[in-house]
């Protein structure tokens, strides 16, 4: 169990929530304090997605709560103050559409039915320069690789300049050029103030930005606390991932997978 | 210019570029959400419609519209809520709307299955006055949404979950463009008719994709190109002995072929350019990149 933080962005206590008749969430609590990064870690099926995707009000709670900036989730209305980034492989639909147009509809929590103004096309531009796609914002999204794809999903996150990110898997199938340049945004949103939840498969390159790791299983948390050790503690037979940094041999095994 | 002077054939051009322009603004977002059939489902849901116009003697235009409303609405309330495998449902929607307009057309007595055909496959000559007052009001509804609410049509069309986190009324804007598709289907079901409806709604946003980066252009595009077919489809029918709605469909595949054509040339340009792009990047920045091999799934 976390500290209580004073003053806790998100706030969960006791969440429960089931997918069909199967339980998914058995009692989560979760605390994002204030200028927080905080890492939901657990195996594939353990309730990490659920649980992230419980706070933004997309999977209903059978019990427990969720507070949102100290608002309870169900009357909270701000949603300018979160950039989403959900789990996604492309940032691309059924007609084509370019870098620029995809990160302003992230723009839409500010300004949800008005005309855009100065300062909302300053603020796409300044998102996609973030991410480093500013001399790409007139290209098509289905011209990027996957790195990029992600790129431009946490440009429109970032596009309603908010001040809690929450990123679904948001390293999932990156390169490595781009998990760098990821990093790195996320980094310079840390240090501007900005609070993050983030659900990972591993630490990766994110690993010095984490504050704390809450990590579930089964739809429980069996820790929460500072991140766990990279190498030896949770290492489990059988899983080579591939440590994104090291271009040649495996160097270590997957978080608790 | 002949073709503009006897009062039928302006009334059918003008109902013509209507649907020119009303299908392909809303084909649109059903294309970007892959909804691509919907307006061939409505079409089926619009012919009990106009079958009940039939029996109970009303205008079945606007009963057509009434029906196709209702069915769209419960459809997206099928997609939205569906519990059951929602093609299955779909289906269920479609054919029983279908079978509605043949069983009601055949028991009202001035109805019959040539009066049907007429729906069915358009029939742009016997467009009356108060047709055209009916299809101007409701282009002008579709128009207003699918330009006015662009923004935010695009963002729910584009990721939907997305879209509810930046807490537009994504409930209310799908209710919207199914409304609206709707109301199309039965503006366009004079012109083209109701089993080639969906045509018009989905064959120029394709041809538009094949030339345009942007939604934008392809807006654009997909719009210039339903009013380039809907008028040449109309002015051939005056001079040949062609169906209208048949020949416009036609004209719309071609100008996808040859846009396609155009555009293959004009992608391995696109091609080469990102390869080159990417040689940069990589001689730049990161010489052995390498993919993660742990392909997440949840």
């Amino acid at each position: 169990m976390a500290a209580q933080e004073p003053d806790p962005v998100i706030s969960v206590r006791g969440a429960t929530a089931a997918l069909g008749a199967r339980p998914v969430l058995r009692g989560v609590d979760l605390t994002v304090g204030r200028g927080e990064v905080v890492a939901l870690l657990g195996a594939n099926g353990s309730g990490k997605s659920t649980a992230v995707r419980a706070v933004i009000g997309q999977v209903p709670l059978t019990g427990g709560t969720i507070e949102l900036f100290g608002t309870e989730r169900r009357r909270f209305r701000d949603w300018a103050r979160i950039g989403y980034v959900p789990q996604r492989t492309t940032a691309s639909a059924g007609v084509p559409a370019t870098v620029r147009e995809v990160v302003a509809s992230g723009r839409l929590s500010r300004r949800r039915f008005g005309l855009p103004t100065k300062a909302d096309k300053a603020a796409v531009h300044r998102a996609m320069e973030l991410v480093g796609l500013a001399d790409r914002a007139q290209d098509a999204v289905t011209a990027l690789s996957g790195g990029q794809h992600q790129r431009v999903l946490i440009a429109r996150a970032l596009a309603s300049e908010p001040e809690l990110l929450i990123m679904d898997e948001p390293m999932a199938g990156v390169d490595l050029a781009s998990q760098e340049i990821l990093a790195a945004t996320l980094r310079e949103q840390v240090a501007g103030g900005t609070s993050v939840l983030l659900v990972l498969h591993e630490l990766g390159p994110l690993e010095p930005l984490i504050d704390r790791a809450v990590v579930l299983r089964d739809g429980c948390v069996v820790h929460d606390g500072p991140p766990p050790e990279a190498v030896g503690q949770h290492a489990l037979p059988g899983h080579d991932h591939v440590h994104p940094h090291a271009a040649g041999e495996p160097l270590r095994t997957g978080l608790l997978t | 210019m002949d073709f503009l002077e006897p009062a039928f054939m302006q009334r059918a051009l003008l109902a013509a570029v209507l649907v020119g322009i009303t299908a392909p603004a809303v084909g649109i977002y059903l294309v970007q959400r892959r909804q691509a059939l919907m307006g061939d489902g409505i079409g089926h849901v619009a012919m009990t419609g106009v079958g009940l116009g039939f029996l109970l003697n009303s205008s079945p235009v606007w009963m057509a519209t009434l029906v196709a409303v209702a069915g769209s609405v419960a459809m997206e309330l099928i997609r939205a809520y569906g519990k059951t495998r929602g093609d299955l449902a779909l289906a269920l929607l479609f054919y029983g709307g279908m079978a509605g307009g043949v069983l009601l057309i055949n028991l009202s007595p001035t109805g019959s299955n040539a009066n049907l055909s007429s729906y069915l496959f358009g029939s742009l000559s016997t467009v009356s006055t108060e047709d055209v007052t009916a299809i101007s009001v409701l282009a002008g509804f579709v128009v207003l949404v699918t330009v006015g609410l662009r923004r935010q049509l695009f963002a729910v069309s584009q990721d939907e979950e997305f879209a509810r986190v930046t807490g537009l009324p994504v409930r209310a804007l799908n209710l919207l463009i199914a409304v609206t598709a709707a109301v199309t289907v039965t503006v366009a079901m004079r012109v083209v008719g109701l089993l080639l409806v969906s045509a018009l709604m989905v064959v120029p946003v394709a041809a538009a994709q094949q030339l345009s980066k942007s939604f934008r252009m392809t807006f654009v595009l997909a719009v210039a190109t339903g009013i380039t077919v809907t008028l040449a489809g109309t002015v051939t029918s005056y001079y040949q002995d062609v169906p209208p709605g048949a020949t416009i469909v036609l004209y719309a595949i071609g100008i996808f072929i040859v846009l396609t054509l155009l555009a293959a040339p004009l992608a391995k340009r696109r091609a080469k350019a990102a390869e080159r792009a990417i040689a940069d990047c990589d001689a730049r920045c990161v010489p052995d990149t390498r993919r993660p091999t742990d392909d997440v799934k949840v």
